[in-house]
């Protein structure tokens, strides 16, 4: 299942729909990369609001993306984890350390807008 | 509690590791788990049925309801015929891991869920069993 990514402006939006298996995941950081390359987009949201797990997996690929675009200078927010999500993460040691993440997708573009204003 | 059918899911690929816990988390709502357990239960099934795909190729995932006089919950086994685990040790301790992941995989099951027991031979295979409890 491709996950669908949006442009809009300088910001890319990637919202997960349904459950993603290994390639899924694999495939989106392929395509989130190439597209932040392409149109030398300064920031990023991945919205994970349908994701209902994140393993050790996951996690880690979503951490690899925020750290593949950061190089590139663009800034990635991670938004909508759901609470029992989150919860089980804790639990299972898994953090997303030097990754921003957002409420849900009006906060994570608000925290993109004043990235964006400050380095203008 | 009505009388609940074993699952068996086998895994061969990815697509089974979400399959196994969309399965589990089904069968622990029909248990009476929380939704925040139910969210423990499948991501454990996760890891364990990934650990399966990386380091057997495959094996299964069986799951069951189980009841005792005073409470019920779930027993998830995860077993392959892989090449087993020379030093179950270092698999148990966080951040061990030879496959470049993050070595979480099961210290953190063990975490999440209330039993766990492995059982692992060389050239044999590896078994997993854990459960939780309602509380």
């Amino acid at each position: 299942m491709e996950v669908p990514i949006l442009k809009q402006g300088r910001f890319l939006i990637a919202t997960i729909q349904a459950a993603l298996s290994d390639a899924d995941l694999v495939q989106l950081r392929r395509a989130l990369i190439d597209k932040v390359i392409h149109f030398r987009s300064n920031g990023v949201i991945v919205d994970v609001t349908a994701l209902d797990v994140m393993d050790s997996f996951a996690t880690r690929t979503l951490r690899d993306i925020t750290n593949v675009i950061r190089l590139r200078g663009a800034e990635t927010v991670i938004v909508g984890i759901q609470p029992e999500v989150a919860f089980t993460m804790v639990q299972l040691g898994l953090t997303m350390e030097g990754v921003a993440t957002a409420l849900d997708l009006e906060e994570g573009l608000a925290h993109l807008q004043q990235r964006a204003a400050r380095s203008t | 509690m009505p009388v609940l059918q074993d699952i068996l899911v086998g895994i061969r690929s990815d697509v089974d590791i979400v399959l196994a816990r969309q399965q589990g988390r089904a069968m622990a709502a029909s248990i009476g788990f929380s939704a925040t357990d139910a969210t423990l239960i499948a991501t454990a099934i996760s890891e364990l049925a990934r650990n399966i795909v990386t380091y057997a190729r495959h094996g299964e995932v069986m799951m069951r309801g189980e009841e005792t006089t005073h409470t019920k919950g779930i027993v998830i086994i995860a077993r392959d015929s892989g090449p087993g685990i020379r030093n179950i040790h270092d698999v148990l301790r966080d951040g061990y891991s030879t496959s470049g992941g993050l070595g979480l995989g099961l210290p953190g099951v063990r975490r999440l869920m209330d039993e766990f027991v492995i059982e692992s031979e060389l050239q044999q295979g590896t078994t997993v069993t854990v459960k939780k409890w309602l509380k």
